[in-house]
């Protein structure tokens, strides 16, 4: 029994796995704020930002739609945009009524509102790439040695190995409750919603306690490996010169983004 | 493959006799529960030796203080050297101690990670590290699975494994609690014949008599917080009259 978390990671080798996992978190996080920084309405910039999406896709071999098919999970976030739809300002476009409400969208605020969706879907594609080219451990790593707090990093390191002991945890609980949900002939299985809740407190309570235990005894078993207070760590990365020219390419290509986004 | 220990501190003289001395040890948990009622024992350098009772006998909390994790009341020394607190570091880096849960043993991400673990806090250089971690999963012929993540291996695997991540620190004495709990046969009968291999001082606490009549040549029997059988494993496996008294049962293999 094994709660399987399929894991975001595709293994390959291209120059994009291949590349120092540091380099590859830097670039991410410079690609987002470079589109978050691009003003609104700038489409070609946009479309040099897709792009460089584009190339990264190649590089990584993954198929050039790779990121494309997998952003969809972030459409739901958009609807948080939708407001901008009716800003106050720009030339109406049309007058809707809905029950006591009277919205009325504009020509700026759809310019404003296909931006900020365009952004939003951008970042996450890159996301999506970092995450698909990079191993969750080489992941934390890079964040550790881009000196990111060391608990906040060991906190991430526990949680992505302890979530797949919990997740199964959990599954043996809620199996155990199954197999003796049943029922007597003639008889109704189960009772009242509250009767229920109380159970799914219970196991929550559980699940809370046993992780708890289990906090204590990996203490220990760190304790008894000489652990100290202070989480080390090696240092296996080295930057090569693919890491460097990658660099190059993508701070020039950023750049010509930039320059025709003010344009 | 067997693997060499050469002993990484300078107390080697005294690590030839008694590796580890334990003194009218008491040990009561905060919740009342009376764990250790007077337990002592001497381990000599190169003897492999059984600890077996029932649950609740004691023998998961006699383990924790080797490590100096429980602290009861009573002497424990190791290689020579008492445990006190000014003593940790040197205590934990000469006994290996592994726990009987390997996801409580295995946190990090990486298999390599995880082997790297006790040799990077003892403080060596990189390339020890390297070195060791190479050698341990070599020792437990596990080197295939360097970058492979914990939580995809199999109990065996992780069994074996946890058992690298204290061979790589080079312990004077290996500390086991219940290595063949919840193994199928071949990956226990691999466990076994590891066990045979390592040239390396280690009590082993288990329930699984014939891996003790395979192993070791003594037993310590433990009931209700106190040694009450300690000799030669076939004197004590046949004493019936013993076995029944303490929860076992004799086996013939």
């Amino acid at each position: 029994m094994h709660f399987d978390l399929a894991d975001r990671y595709h293994d390959t080798d291209s120059r994009l796995h291949r590349l120092d996992p540091r380099v590859k978190v830097v670039t991410t996080i410079g690609f987002i704020l470079s589109t978050a920084l691009l003003p609104d309405g700038s489409w070609a910039a946009f479309g040099l930002s897709w792009l460089l999406l584009l190339w990264a896709n190649h590089l990584a071999r993954l198929g050039l739609d790779f990121t494309f098919r997998r952003s969809f999970l972030a459409l739901p976030f958009a609807l948080a945009a939708v407001s901008a739809i009716f800003s106050p300002l720009g030339t109406p476009l049309a007058e809707w009524r809905v029950a006591w409400l009277t919205l009325i969208p504009t020509d700026y605020g759809l310019m404003r509102f296909v931006s900020i969706l365009l952004r939003s879907w951008l970042s996450v594609q890159a996301a999506i790439l970092l995450v698909a080219t990079t191993r969750f451990p080489d992941l934390i790593h890079a964040f550790e040695h881009l000196r990111m707090p060391a608990i906040l990093a060991s906190i991430v390191a526990f949680l992505y190995r302890y979530l797949f002991v919990l997740a199964d945890e959990a599954l043996r609980l809620l199996r155990a409750r199954e197999a003796r949900s049943a029922a007597a002939p003639g008889w109704r299985s189960g009772r009242s919603v509250a009767w229920r809740a109380k159970i799914t407190g219970h196991m929550a309570g559980q699940l809370f306690l046993r992780s708890y235990e289990r906090s204590d005894r990996i203490y220990h078993a760190m304790l008894a490996r000489g652990y100290r207070g202070q989480l080390r760590t090696l240092h296996p990365h080295t930057m090569r010169a693919g890491d460097w020219v990658f660099i190059g390419v993508f701070l020039l290509w950023i750049g010509l983004i930039h320059l025709i986004g003010q344009l | 493959m067997p693997i060499m220990h050469p002993f990484p501190l300078p107390i080697s003289a005294d690590l030839k006799g008694e590796i580890l001395v334990v003194r009218n040890l008491h040990f009561t948990y905060p919740d009342g529960n009376v764990a250790l009622r007077g337990v002592s024992l001497k381990l000599n350098a190169g003897e492999k030796v059984a600890l077996v009772g029932p649950n609740g006998a004691g023998k998961s909390t006699l383990m924790l203080h080797l490590n100096g994790i429980l602290q009861g009341q009573g002497e424990i020394w190791v290689g020579g050297v008492p445990l006190i607190h000014s003593n940790l570091p040197y205590i934990r880096a000469t006994v290996g101690l592994v726990f009987q849960n390997p996801d409580d043993q295995l946190f990090s991400p990486t298999v390599f990670e995880d082997v790297a673990f006790g040799p990077l806090h003892m403080g060596l250089p990189e390339e020890e590290v390297y070195a060791r971690v190479e050698e341990a999963l070599q020792a437990v012929q596990m080197s295939a699975y360097r970058e492979r993540l914990s939580h995809h291996l199999s109990v065996g695997e992780k069994k074996r494994i946890a058992i690298a991540t204290v061979l790589s620190m080079w312990p004077s004495l290996l500390v086991l609690d219940e290595p063949s709990a919840g193994l199928d046969p071949r990956a226990r009968r691999h466990l076994i014949h590891l066990l045979r291999e390592l040239s390396i001082t280690m009590l082993v606490s288990t329930h699984d008599l014939s891996m003790v009549r395979q192993v070791f040549p003594r037993t310590i029997v433990m009931d209700e917080g106190r040694i009450v059988a300690d000799g030669p494993t076939e004197t004590i496996l046949s004493d019936e009259a013993l076995l029944e008294a303490h929860g076992l049962e004799r086996v013939d293999c």
